[in-house]
């Protein structure tokens, strides 16, 4: 059975993932995506994976979540406040996350996931690190490629054409 | 441990059927990204709970590589909306009809 922390963590996260793509204002929303991306954070420390816990921590509530806040704050402000969508869609929307939910649970209870427990010891993280270096050392290197190439486009892509840059020397 | 494989399972169905829903239903660009990336935790909960109870580490590891990649996609996102808003002046994407800079 599920115990408390779990099922906090699941309320916060779900009801974090609703709240930020309904609330009214998108910076409020931003900030509940930080509160559900900090409850996966301690769904994988309930996991036992530490390791992927805080890199979850820094990358997603630290990094990607503050980009997206400072994304919202350059749109203009009524823009912020205004809810963009159809009602018909809104009704079609929510039928197929039911359907969805209740067609995928079927099928999960169905299976025998619901009979996998485990009295084994957690992975020890030394093993991830061991991981990278030997048997997924090209993808390694592969991801620092994408990285930096998006990094560069993204750059690239907002950079703005028509300002001059008056700090020049010449 | 007293948690089951069946509990991370379901918390991440919901949140895939939640980020499909914002997929379908929402118009703003934002909001479509916050979407993206609830889907793709729902995917990284996924990856770790079964590397917990098979146990093997191959699942922490790809779910490190996923959270890396989502990073490149939400800069590089973020990036076109901001170029699609500079352009339109707004983030409603049924407003972005053409292709012209």
């Amino acid at each position: 059975m599920a115990d408390v922390a779990l099922l906090a963590l699941a309320v916060l996260t779900i009801g974090g993932a609703i709240a930020a793509l309904e609330m009214r204002s998108l910076i409020y929303g931003s900030i509940s995506l930080m509160g559900m991306l900090a409850g996966v954070a301690g769904l994988f420390f309930l996991l036992d994976s530490p390791f992927v816990a805080l890199f979850q921590i820094v990358v997603y509530v630290g990094a990607i979540a503050v980009l997206i806040l400072f994304t919202v704050m350059l749109v203009r402000r009524e823009l912020i406040f205004k809810k963009i969508e159809d009602p018909r869609r809104k009704w079609a929307g929510i039928g197929l996350m039911l359907v969805m939910m209740v067609a995928l649970g079927a099928i999960i209870l169905d299976s025998g996931i619901r009979e996998i427990t485990t009295d084994e010891p957690a992975v020890d993280f030394r093993n991830i690190g061991e991981d990278f270096l030997t048997y997924y050392w090209p993808a390694l290197i592969a991801m620092a490629l994408i990285l930096a190439g998006s990094v560069t486009g993204a750059l690239v892509l907002a950079k703005r054409e028509d300002v001059q840059n008056e700090q020049r020397a010449d | 441990m007293s948690n089951e494989l069946i509990d991370f399972v379901i918390v991440s169905v919901a949140l895939l059927a939640i980020g499909i829903y914002g997929l379908a239903v929402k118009r703003n660009a934002l909001r479509m990204l916050f979407a993206i990336e609830i889907v793709i935790n729902a995917a990284n909960i996924n990856l770790v709970a079964f590397a917990r109870f098979l146990p093997h580490s191959g699942g922490q590891t790809l779910a490190l590589f996923s959270i890396a990649i989502a990073a490149a996609e939400v800069a590089v996102g973020l990036s076109l909306i901001i170029v699609a808003y500079r352009m339109w002046k707004n983030v409603d994407i049924t407003e972005f009809r053409s292709l012209k800079g």
